[in-house]
C-alpha cells in the first residue's frame, strides 16, 4: 500500500468522528461509512488512525474493511461508473454492455483511468429492475443500456 | 394488471405522501398499535398473530406469531426487535419500496413486535445502498417521536420503545439472522450455528427479534381486520399476500402483490402482460440465488411456500425473473454459482471450496470441456454443500444448478455431448460461418475482423478461420446481407 500523509484538520476531522460515536467498538461499521465520506476510499492511514480511536487492533478493522463490498482501499475516479449485474439486468444483456465499458475505457472491473476521470466496478441490483440494464454513473441512473450507447454515456462526461 | 392483485404490505405505496405522517395518519395508521397498547395483553396480540398464519416473508418462511412467542417466553433484562432491510437478493427491491413509500407501517409494527415480545428497543439494518429509503425512515423517526408513537410512555402507556439505524455495507450474507446481528455488532458479518437462535441469544447476546420488511408491513392491517380476514386469503398453508418483483423478459416489469395461491400463468401472463417480443416462455427463475428455475409444467401450480419448495425452487425473498429461448439454463446457473462465490464469507469450508469448484465445474462446461463425469459430480458436490454447509445461504445456493440440471437436463448433455448451447449464449461454443450462397464478397467483414480472421478475394465468398477467431461477433453484425450465422 502507498503510505499518504493525513492532513492535520482531516485527521481531527477523523477523531470527531469516532468520537461522535463515543469511540464504541460496536460502531465501527457506522465509523468507516463516515470516514469513507470524508476521504472518499479507506486507505491504510485512516484504518490505523480508526483502531486506534476505538481501540481495536488494525487487523480487526481490516478484516471488516475487505469483507464489506461498500468500503474501498483504492480511491474511485471523479465519475464512478458502476454496471449492476443483478439478474434481471444479466438476463437482458448486462455483460455485454460491461464489456463495451472496459473497452472504450482500458480498464478492468475495479480500476480506475490513468487520468482518474472514471473508475469501473459491478454492483449487485439497485432495485431499479424494470430499467434493466442500468448503469449508474456517480449518482444518475442510467436505464436500458445498449452497448452501442456506451460511448454516448462517457462521452457526456468527457466534455 | 392490477385485477388479479391485492395489496396489503404495499397498501399505501404510491398512495400516501410518506414523508407526512398525517396522510399515514388518515388511512388508519397507528391505529393498530392503539388497540395493542391500550387493549390487548402482550399474549393475546401474539396469539392473533399466530391465528394470522402470516409466516415470514424474508424466504424462510417460519411462522411470525410463534418467534414471536419464543421471544417472548425467554427472560432477560434486554431485549431488542430488529428489522431486516438488507435486501441483498439481485433482482428484488419490495423492501425498499416499503420502507420508500411506507416507512410508518413499519416503524408501527416494530412497536407492536418490542410490546409483544417484551423489548424496549428497535434496530433496523438497512442497506447503505439505498440511500432514499434511508433518508424517508429517518423523517419517519423523527415524526412518530414528535407524535409520541415512539419514545417513552407511548399513547400514555407505561411502554417505551424508541428504534435506531445500522446501516449494512453491502454482504449479501448479512441477510442471515446471525451474520446481521454480527454486523450490527460491528464485525464481519459472519453467521454462527443455530442454536442458540436469536430469538435466544442476539444482538450483544440479549433475545432478539428479526423479522423482515415486507412481514412487519402486514403486522398493522392483521390487528385493524382481524386475523378471521387475513387467513381467509392464500392457500391453507401461506395466509396472505406476497410481493414479487417480477423482471426479465417479460412486458409489464415491476413489483406485484398477489394473494398466496396465484399461479405462474396468472402471474406471467395476467399481470405481467406475457413474454416480450411473443417471445415463447422457458423458465421462470424464483428465490434469487438460492432458488431455482421452474418451467411450463409448473405454470398452473399454485405459488406458495411449500409448492415452491417442492418444486425445487423456494419462496426467498420474491424476486422473479422470466427467461425465454434465448437465456442458456447453464450460464444461469453459472451466473448465480459467481455470484455465491463472491459473496460466501468464507467461514466454512463446503460453502467457501465447494461453490468455487461448482463454479469451475460449470465454467468447464459452458467452455466446451465439460464430461459427463462432471455432471455427476456436480451433483454430488451440490448435495454435499446442502448437507453440510454452516447457514442458508451454502445451505441453498446449489439449487440454481440442481433445479437446471432436474429441468433443463438436455441443455446440460448437449454442452457436454455435441459441444452446442442452443440459445447461443456460451461463446466457445459457437462457430460463425459464411453462407457462401449469400456472401457477395464486399470485404466489409474482413476489414472489421479485429484479429484478421476473415479471408476471401473481393467478389468470392469469404472464409471465417475458427482458429484464428475470438466470436466477437464484429462480422454479423457488419454484415448488410446476413450472410454470416452461427450454428
Amino acid at each position: 500500500m502507498a503510505k499518504i500523509k493525513l492532513s492535520e484538520k482531516k485527521k481531527q476531522e477523523l477523531k470527531e468522528v469516532c468520537k461522535s460515536f463515543n469511540n464504541e467498538k460496536s460502531e465501527l461499521i457506522n465509523v468507516l461509512h463516515k470516514a469513507q465520506g470524508i476521504f472518499g476510499y479507506l486507505p491504510a492511514e485512516v484504518q490505523e488512525s480508526i483502531a486506534q480511536e476505538l481501540n481495536l487492533s488494525i487487523a480487526h478493522v481490516y478484516g471488516v474493511v475487505t469483507f464489506y463490498s461498500f468500503f474501498t482501499m483504492v480511491p474511485k475516479g471523479e465519475h464512478p461508473i458502476s454496471i449492476c449485474l443483478g439478474t434481471a439486468c444479466y438476463v437482458r444483456g448486462a455483460e455485454k454492455v460491461l464489456e463495451e465499458f472496459k473497452r472504450v475505457l482500458k480498464v478492468q472491473v475495479g480500476e480506475t483511468t490513468p487520468d482518474g476521470k472514471f473508475s469501473l466496478s459491478c454492483l449487485r441490483c439497485v432495485g431499479a429492475c424494470g430499467l434493466a440494464p442500468v448503469v449508474m454513473v456517480g449518482e444518475k441512473v442510467y436505464g436500458r443500456v445498449s452497448p452501442e450507447g456506451v460511448k454516448e454515456i462517457v462521452a457526456e462526461y468527457n466534455s | 394488471m392490477s385485477q388479479k392483485q391485492l395489496r396489503i404490505a404495499l397498501r399505501n405505496c404510491g398512495v400516501i405522501n410518506p414523508e407526512k405522517i398525517e396522510d399515514y395518519l388518515a388511512r388508519d395508521g397507528y391505529q393498530a398499535l392503539g388497540t395493542v397498547l391500550t387493549t390487548l395483553s402482550p399474549e393475546a396480540a401474539i396469539e392473533i398473530i399466530k391465528k394470522s398464519g402470516l409466516r415470514g416473508r424474508g424466504g424462510g418462511g417460519f411462522s411470525t406469531g410463534l418467534k414471536w412467542e419464543i421471544t417472548r417466553k425467554v427472560k432477560a433484562d434486554q431485549k431488542y426487535v430488529v428489522c431486516n432491510a438488507d435486501e441483498g437478493d439481485p433482482g428484488a427491491f419490495m423492501d425498499r419500496s416499503v420502507l420508500e413509500g411506507d416507512p410508518h407501517s413499519v416503524i408501527e409494527a416494530m412497536a407492536i413486535n418490542a410490546y409483544c415480545t417484551g423489548a424496549n428497543k428497535g434496530l433496523v439494518y438497512i442497506r447503505a445502498e439505498y440511500p432514499m429509503a434511508i433518508d424517508r425512515l429517518l423523517t419517519a423517526l423523527k415524526h412518530a417521536k414528535e407524535y409520541g408513537f415512539l419514545g417513552e410512555n407511548i399513547l400514555g402507556t407505561d411502554f417505551d420503545f424508541d428504534i435506531e439505524i445500522r446501516y449494512g455495507a453491502g454482504a449479501f450474507v448479512c441477510g442471515e439472522e446471525t451474520a446481521l446481528i454480527h454486523s450490527m455488532e460491528g464485525l464481519r458479518g459472519e453467521p454462527t450455528v443455530k442454536p442458540p437462535f436469536p430469538s435466544e441469544s442476539g444482538y450483544q447476546g440479549k433475545p432478539t427479534n428479526v423479522n423482515n420488511v415486507e412481514t412487519y408491513a402486514n403486522i398493522p392491517v392483521i390487528i385493524n381486520k382481524g386475523w378471521e380476514w387475513f387467513s381467509r386469503i392464500g392457500t391453507e398453508k401461506s395466509k396472505g399476500t406476497k410481493v414479487f418483483a417480477l423482471a426479465g423478459k417479460i412486458n409489464n416489469v415491476g413489483l406485484i402483490e398477489v394473494p398466496m395461491g396465484t399461479t405462474l400463468r396468472e402471474v406471467i401472463y395476467d399481470i405481467g402482460g406475457g413474454m416480450q417480443d411473443g417471445a415463447e416462455f422457458k423458465a421462470v427463475q424464483t428465490g434469487g440465488p438460492s432458488g431455482g428455475c421452474l418451467t411450463t409444467k409448473h405454470l398452473d401450480t399454485p405459488i406458495d411456500y411449500d409448492n415452491l419448495l417442492e418444486a425445487g425452487s423456494m419462496m426467498g425473498s420474491g424476486g422473479m425473473i422470466v427467461m425465454d429461448s434465448n437465456n442458456c439454463m447453464v450460464s444461469i446457473a453459472k451466473f448465480y454459482l459467481e455470484f455465491t462465490v463472491e459473496e460466501s464469507c468464507g467461514k466454512c469450508s463446503p460453502c467457501r471450496i465447494g461453490n468455487k469448484r461448482l463454479y469451475e465445474l460449470l465454467e468447464k462446461i459452458t467452455q466446451g470441456n465439460g464430461t459427463m463425469e462432471d455432471l455427476d459430480k456436480l451433483r454430488n458436490l451440490s448435495s454435499v454443500i446442502k448437507d453440510t454447509s454452516l447457514c442458508g445461504l451454502g445451505q441453498t445456493s446449489p439449487n440454481p444448478v440442481l433445479s437446471t440440471m432436474e429441468n433443463f437436463y438436455e441443455e446440460y448433455l448437449e454442452h457436454v455431448t455435441f459441444k452446442k448451447c442452443r440459445s447461443s449464449i456460451c461463446k466457445s461454443l459457437m462457430t460463425y460461418i459464411v453462407d457462401e450462397e449469400k456472401c457477395i464478397g464486399c470485404t466489409l467483414c474482413a476489414r472489421n475482423c479485429p484479429v484478421n480472421a476473415i479471408t476471401g478475394e473481393r467478389k468470392q465468398a469469404h472464409y471465417i478461420d475458427p482458429e484464428k477467431c475470438i466470436k466477437c461477433g464484429a462480422c454479423m453484425e457488419k454484415c448488410k446481407f446476413s450472410a454470416i450465422f452461427t450454428n
